[in-house]
């Protein structure tokens, strides 16, 4: 039986961890390598980076990050932010991602989608939709939710598993940050809409959460990040709740 | 002794390059090329393959005398070749992914589309399930049965000849996930990906 999938993400700006996990004795907190290895160690099922890195000249250190990750890391890892082109891609693939997620360069133009999917294989394409609520439904916000495109998150989704997505990241823009839940609604309504898996991101404040992002809101994996990186929960401990709860993990 | 991977230029390979260097560490020689020369004179062949059914058969035939010396290596000086995820299915006779394309056919059997029951199952049928060992296989030595393996495909290997088949795995039906046929070997799921227990498996391979 196939499990449902924990996935801590840490963001990495300048090559440096910023925002990942603070409560074990690190050698070197700003370390991505030593991060991912706690996570994928811990039984992690994927790692995910998010490059938040703002400046051009600085942007190559990502894959340095990735390269040097990959060495020690056996569990797939993902990386986004500021991917741009099928060349980035190609980059990061080289530098040992196993999957890159695409976000703003896809609501531009979907041929970046197209193109990748069908050069690299849909299995390592991930668009990342960050959705906002507006009335009675859910549009895509572009360049780390700065700007709103007005495209309806739900046809945005279809559109882009049509152009090749293997999966797809959904974060409520809503929930980011809050600690309150993922939001249920969307993103049940978008994995009914789809026939690829997603990934539930943007909301998680207790385990709960997990439970109810994969149950309610169907989701195939769930993607955290501050309540592992503060040590609120490890991810066996995630992984032994939602057992409990009746869904299949890797244990 | 020297593995070789081949190098033929279809999907991403650096995750099965790093895997095999970590288990050799610099006992044996992990070598990555596409050269036909040198991949003649090997030990043991690693054919990984991402993509399509079609793009891999496609960019495998675009290296000038690459099958030929694929088909020698395993039919006739039958050396250890281990096939992973496309790599694995292209053992078939024939897939029917994009279009119908001839296999290397050394595992009688085709390649299909999973059946996602009308939408009830998500494709591609990606993430870690449990494998359950068929028969005794070389490269599962110290494996346990059920143990969790990282998956991501839509297509899947189905061969005619039953007693090929070393694992199968339950996503949607119950389907083929390895297949062991005297020397050769492959995995529809990653063993570069699958944690420790994917790199014992790498592991029983660069020790057969």
């Amino acid at each position: 039986m196939l499990k449902n999938r924990i996935i801590p993400c840490l963001d990495v700006k300048n090559g440096r961890v910023v925002k990942g996990i603070n409560f074990v004795d690190l050698k070197d907190a700003g370390d991505p390598v030593e991060q991912a290895k706690i996570y994928s160690d811990g039984g992690a099922d994927e790692i995910c980076f998010l490059d938040i890195t703002a400046s051009n000249e600085n942007r190559d250190t990502i894959y340095e990050v990735v390269e040097m990750t990959s060495k020690k890391c056996f569990v797939p890892l993902t990386v986004g932010g500021g991917v741009r082109s099928v060349d980035d891609i190609n980059k990061l693939l080289n530098c040992g991602a196993d999957k890159v997620s695409i976000n703003t360069a896809a609501v531009e133009n979907s041929k970046v989608v197209v193109d990748s999917s069908k050069k690299f294989g849909s299995q390592c394409i991930v668009v990342a939709i960050d959705a906002k609520k507006n009335g009675d439904k859910w549009e895509v916000f572009t360049h780390g939710g700065r700007n709103n495109s007005g495209i309806d998150a739900l046809e945005y989704a279809k559109k882009m598993e049509d152009s090749g997505a293997g999966e797809l990241l959904v974060t409520s823009m809503d929930r980011d940050g809050t600690q309150v839940g993922y939001d249920i609604e969307l993103m049940s309504k978008i994995s009914s809409k789809v026939n690829i898996p997603l990934i539930a991101s943007g909301g998680v404040g207790n385990l709960d959460h997990l439970v109810e992002g994969i149950k309610l809101g169907k989701a195939s994996a769930v993607l955290a990040a501050s309540i592992f990186h503060y040590g609120k929960y490890s991810v066996k401990e995630a992984k032994q709740y939602l057992e409990s709860k009746g869904i299949p993990v890797r244990t | 002794m020297n593995v070789t991977i081949v190098d033929y230029k279809s999907g991403n390979i650096s995750s099965v390059i790093n895997s095999f260097k970590e288990v050799a560490q610099n006992k044996v020689k992990i070598e990555v090329t596409s050269d036909v020369s040198k991949i003649r004179s090997t030990d043991k062949i690693v054919l990984p393959g991402q993509g399509s059914f079609k793009s891999c058969v496609d960019a495998l035939q675009s290296i000038k005398g690459l099958v030929d010396c694929l088909n020698d290596f395993v039919v006739n000086k039958k050396k250890p070749l281990l096939g992973i995820c496309v790599g694995l299915q292209m053992f078939a006779d024939v897939g029917y992914e994009e279009s119908e394309t001839k296999g290397l056919g050394w595992i009688p059997g085709k390649v299909t589309k999973i059946d996602n029951q009308n939408g009830k199952y998500k494709l591609p049928h990606i993430g870690w399930n449990q494998i359950n060992l068929v028969k005794e296989s070389k490269i599962f030595k110290d494996i346990k049965d059920k143990s969790h393996m990282y998956f991501v495909h839509s297509y899947e290997f189905v061969p005619t000849d039953k007693n090929s088949i070393s694992a199968t795995t339950e996503y949607s039906s119950k389907h083929v996930c390895a297949v062991e046929k005297e020397n050769i070997f492959g995995t529809q799921f990653h063993p570069e990906k699958s944690d420790k227990t994917g790199l014992k498996i790498i592991n029983n391979f660069i020790n057969l």
